[in-house]
C-alpha cells in the first residue's frame, strides 16, 4: 500500500472492502453515523443495541478482531468514570439499588454519556483502523478541506519523525556528557534542549519551504491520488449510515 | 580582499563549445547582491556555462555560493546585474519557468523530501508544472528508474538511506526536465559507497550541472571545469586539474586537498 510506514497506532493495515474504500466516503459516513447515535433519545434502549451490531458487521467485512477495537476504547475510560459519579451526585426521583441511593435522571444520564460516547468512541476508531493517516489526507484534500490544512498535515506527517529523531540525537549528546536529570531543578538543560529544537524545527521548515518554492509550489498541495471515487463507493459507503437513520428513526417513533 | 586570478581561457577547453543555435544553459552578467541587513555577499559575478557543462562551484564558507545558487531561480532577486537560463531572463513574470529549468538538489535530502512516499515527492515538482495523467507517471518512472530508485516508490523517505535519499532527492529535479542541475555539496554525509554510487548516476546523465561544494576530489571526478567565489567575485576559472594543481590559488581561498592527494 502506497504510503507505507505513515501507519499509526490506531491502523490495522488490511486489503478489505472497508479499507479500500476511498476515505472521504468513510469519513462522511462515519461524522453520519456518529449524528444519528447522538440524535437517538436515550431512553430508546433496543436501539443502541442495533448500532453496535451494525459496527460489529463492519468490524467482520473489515477483519478487525473485535478485542482489537475493545483495547483501544480505553481511550475512552475517563468519561466512564465521570459517567459513573452522575447517579450519585444527581437530584430528582431516586432508586434503590444494593443499599445506594441512585438519583434516576443521573442515571439515564450517565447512560447516555456512556452508551454515546462508546458508539463514537467505536465509529471513529473503525475509521482509524481501516485508513492510514496518508489517505486520510487524501479524503481531506478530497472534502475541500482548506489547502493551508493540507499542507499543514501533509508536512506534519512528514516531519514528525525527522524532529523527534533530532531530539533524539540531541538527547544522547546531553545524556553521553553527564547530564542525568533527577530532579527538576535539574530540568534546564532540557528545556534549553527543547528550545533549540524548536529553532532547529523552524529552520528545516524555512529550508523546506525554499526548497517547495524551487520546485514551483504555489500555495496548493497536488492531488496525491487520481483514482476518482465512484458513485458506487459512495453507495458501499453509506449503506451503514442507512441502517444507522433507520435505528435512529425507530428510537424517535418508538420512544 | 585578496587579490584575484582569472584563467580566461576555460571556453577553449575541449567539448565545451555550444551547439551553434543553443543559448547558453546558464549566464550569469554582473551580478550584485546586498542582504537587507546590508551585508554585501556578491560583488559583480559573471559566469556562463554552456549546455552540457559540468561545472564545479569552488570557494570558502561565506564566499556567497548559496548566494549565487539562490539567484538561479529567482528565490533571491539580483540587487544588479542578470541571469538568465536557457536564454528566459530571471524576472518575476518568468519564475514558473525558470523554476522549472534550474533543478536546485539542496544538501539536506530530509529539507527536499517531504511529501509521504518517494514516488509522490517525484511527482511534486512535475506536478506545480502542469504535468498530469499518463505524463506524470512516466515523468516519475523514468527519474526513479535513472536513479535506481524504482523498488522504493512507494516507501518514506524516512525508511531509506542517507544515499538512497540523496538519489531520490535527485529524482524529484530530474522529474522536472531541468535545462540545468545545480548541486550543492551533493557528497556530504555519504558514505564511501553511496558517494560512489551518486557519482556514477550524475556521470550517467546527459545534463548541464552546476555543482557546488568543498570535496575537491569530488569536483575533479565530476567537473571537466571548475569556477572558484570567493568574496562574492569569482577568482579562477579553467580546468579542474589545473585549478587543483595551483597550491597557492588554492591556499590563498581556504581551499585545501585532502590529506594525502596530490596533483601536479
Amino acid at each position: 500500500m502506497a504510503g507505507a510506514g505513515h501507519g499509526h497506532p490506531l491502523h490495522l493495515a488490511g486489503t478489505s472492502p472497508v479499507h479500500r474504500l476511498p476515505a472521504e466516503v468513510k469519513i462522511v459516513a462515519a461524522f453520519l453515523g456518529v449524528v444519528c447515535v447522538v440524535l437517538t433519545p436515550r431512553e430508546a434502549f433496543p436501539v443502541f443495541g442495533g448500532y453496535l451490531v451494525l459496527l460489529a458487521a463492519i468490524w467482520v467485512v473489515a477483519g478487525i478482531p473485535p478485542g482489537w477495537m475493545v483495547r483501544r476504547s480505553v481511550i475512552e475510560a475517563p468519561f466512564v468514570v465521570l459517567a459513573v459519579l452522575l447517579p450519585l451526585t444527581g437530584g430528582g426521583p431516586h432508586v434503590e439499588w444494593l443499599g445506594l441511593q441512585l438519583s434516576e435522571p443521573g442515571l439515564l444520564g450517565a447512560w447516555n454519556i456512556i452508551v454515546k460516547g462508546t458508539l463514537g468512541v467505536l465509529t471513529s476508531l473503525t475509521l482509524a483502523a481501516t485508513t492510514s493517516l496518508r489517505d486520510l489526507l487524501l479524503g481531506l484534500q478530497r472534502l475541500h478541506a482548506p489547502a493551508l490544512v493540507v499542507t499543514i498535515v501533509t508536512l506534519m506527517l512528514r516531519y514528525v519523525d525527522v524532529i523527534a529523531a533530532e531530539g533524539r540525537r540531541m538527547r544522547l549528546a546531553r545524556i553521553s556528557r553527564g547530564h542525568d536529570p533527577r530532579f527538576l531543578w535539574q530540568a534546564g538543560a532540557t528545556a534549553r534542549g527543547v528550545g533549540s529544537l524548536f529553532v532547529r524545527s523552524y529552520e528545516r521548515g524555512e529550508r523546506v519551504h525554499l526548497a517547495m518554492l524551487s520546485r514551483g509550489w504555489t500555495g496548493a498541495m497536488p492531488r496525491l491520488s487520481e483514482t476518482p471515487t465512484t458513485r458506487r463507493d459512495w453507495v458501499a459507503g453509506l449503506a451503514p449510515v442507512a441502517v444507522a437513520l433507520g435505528l435512529a428513526v425507530t428510537g424517535w417513533v418508538t420512544a | 580582499m585578496g587579490d584575484r586570478v582569472i584563467s580566461p581561457d576555460h571556453t577553449a577547453l575541449p567539448g565545451s563549445s555550444p551547439p551553434a543555435a543553443a543559448p547558453p544553459s546558464l549566464q550569469v552578467d554582473d551580478l550584485a547582491f546586498a542582504y537587507p541587513d546590508g551585508r554585501q555577499a556578491l560583488f559583480g559575478v559573471d559566469l556562463t556555462i554552456n549546455r552540457g557543462e559540468r561545472v564545479a562551484l569552488l570557494g570558502p564558507n561565506g564566499a556567497g555560493k548559496t548566494t549565487l545558487v539562490l539567484h538561479l531561480n529567482g528565490i533571491l532577486t539580483a540587487g544588479h546585474g542578470t541571469v538568465t537560463v536557457g536564454g528566459l531572463a530571471v524576472a518575476k513574470q518568468n519564475l514558473r519557468e525558470i523554476r522549472r529549468r534550474v533543478g536546485i538538489v539542496f544538501q539536506d535530502p530530509d529539507d527536499q523530501l517531504f511529501m509521504p512516499s518517494v514516488a509522490e515527492d517525484v511527482a511534486f515538482g512535475p506536478a506545480n508544472f502542469g504535468v498530469t495523467g499518463e505524463d506524470l507517471r512516466a515523468r516519475v518512472d523514468t527519474a526513479l528508474a535513472t536513479v535506481g530508485m524504482q523498488e522504493h516508490r512507494d516507501r518514506s523517505p524516512l525508511h531509506l538511506s542517507g544515499g538512497q535519499r540523496r538519489r531520490v532527492a535527485l529524482a524529484t529535479v530530474l522529474a522536472c526536465e531541468p535545462e540545468i542541475l545545480v548541486l550543492d555539496e551533493p557528497s556530504s554525509n555519504l558514505d564511501p559507497v553511496a558517494r560512489r554510487e551518486l557519482a556514477e548516476v550524475l556521470l550517467g546523465l546527459d545534463a548541464t550541472m552546476l555543482m557546488v561544494t568543498h570535496d575537491l576530489p569530488y569536483a575533479l571526478q565530476l567537473c571537466p571545469r571548475g569556477v572558484v567565489l570567493d568574496d562574492g567575485v569569482i577568482v579562477a576559472d579553467g580546468p579542474m586539474r589545473e585549478l587543483l594543481a595551483d597550491a597557492e590559488l588554492l591556499r590563498r581561498h581556504r581551499l585545501e586537498l585532502p590529506y594525502g592527494f596530490t596533483l601536479s
